[in-house]
């Protein structure tokens, strides 16, 4: 289901980090992750990510693995350094004081899926 | 007429991999796929080209003590050889499985070391060959043919 990111962001509480112009665009499905490894395996373009990490390898990560945008959960919050190279990379960053638990469950409970389900596949 | 896949690879640039530099980390991979990105393929292609060359960076960075990632190109296929001089892999066949790792809790905490990259890279090369010797270094050449 596509979301737009203003929305993930309202559902969410989040606040946004970068990207604050890029907030129409949709993410289609969602990939939770801290292993990146997990991400470059398994998620897939045009998702949204959860991490509880908020390290450059991070955003690096989302740009090879064509992520689309980037919620850190437990209220993390990345340095200026990171966040300005998701500038770089036109990737907005937002960050949520919701568990990685909590913040997967909003998001589903409104009907963002994941790649796991053939709803989210398609 | 030569099928483009019989053509010889030719050097399209190398790059140096600093050791041990976490912070810069896979900038090399995104340089690999800005340079990709001008000569003009599929998506999914570039996507593939760079994950192996980001899993192999960090491996690099990780493991090898910084080294090199030179990327070849011909009409239909993307080369990349990325080498080290630094302790090389004693077991390969236990190296290449999914979950095995040397990764430091440092390494984990950065998101690495999961035991996943090699995998990852294997299951996003058309051919991949890795040469590696104790105290020699590693030589990991991956092939991606492009669609
Ligand atoms: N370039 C390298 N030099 C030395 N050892 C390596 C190198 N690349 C990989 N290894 C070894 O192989 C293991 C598995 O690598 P990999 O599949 O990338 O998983 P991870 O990096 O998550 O440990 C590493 O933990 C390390 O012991
Ligand atoms: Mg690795």
């Amino acid at each position: 289901m596509p979301v737009k990111l203003a929305q993930i962001a309202s559902w969410l509480q989040a606040e946004v980090l970068s990207g604050h112009a890029l907030l129409e665009r949709e993410v289609l499905l969602a990939h939770a992750a801290d292993m990146m490894s997990d991400v470059l395996a398994f998620s897939h373009p045009g998702s949204l990510l959860l991490t509880g990490l908020a390290n450059p390898q991070v955003v690096r990560t989302a740009e090879v693995a064509g992520i689309r945008a980037v919620v850190f959960v437990r209220g993390k919050r990345p340095s200026e350094a990171v966040t300005l190279l998701a500038q770089e990379f036109d990737l907005p960053l937002m960050t949520t004081a919701y568990s990685m638990f909590d913040a997967c469950g909003l998001l589903f409970a409104q009907g963002l899926r994941g790649w796991s389900l053939p709803e989210g596949r398609a | 007429m030569t099928p483009p896949q019989d053509q010889e690879p030719e050097l399209l640039h190398a790059f140096t991999i600093a050791a041990n530099d976490f912070a810069g980390a896979g900038q090399v991979s995104i340089a690999v796929k800005n340079l990709l990105k001008e000569v003009g393929f599929s998506a999914q292609c570039l996507r593939r080209v760079a994950i192996v060359a980001f899993e192999a960076e960090m491996n690099v960075v990780m493991y090898g003590g910084g080294g090199g990632l030179s990327v070849y190109l011909a009409p239909a296929l993307v080369r990349l050889v990325v080498e080290d001089q630094g302790p090389g892999i004693p077991d390969l066949d236990l190296a290449m499985q999914e979950g095995w790792s040397t990764a430091t809790p440092e390494m984990r905490e950065m998101g690495f070391g999961a035991g996943m990259g090699l995998p990852n890279i294997k299951r996003n090369s058309d051919r991949l060959e890795i040469h590696t010797s104790p105290g020699r270094g590693t030589k990991l050449v991956a092939e991606i043919i492009l669609t």
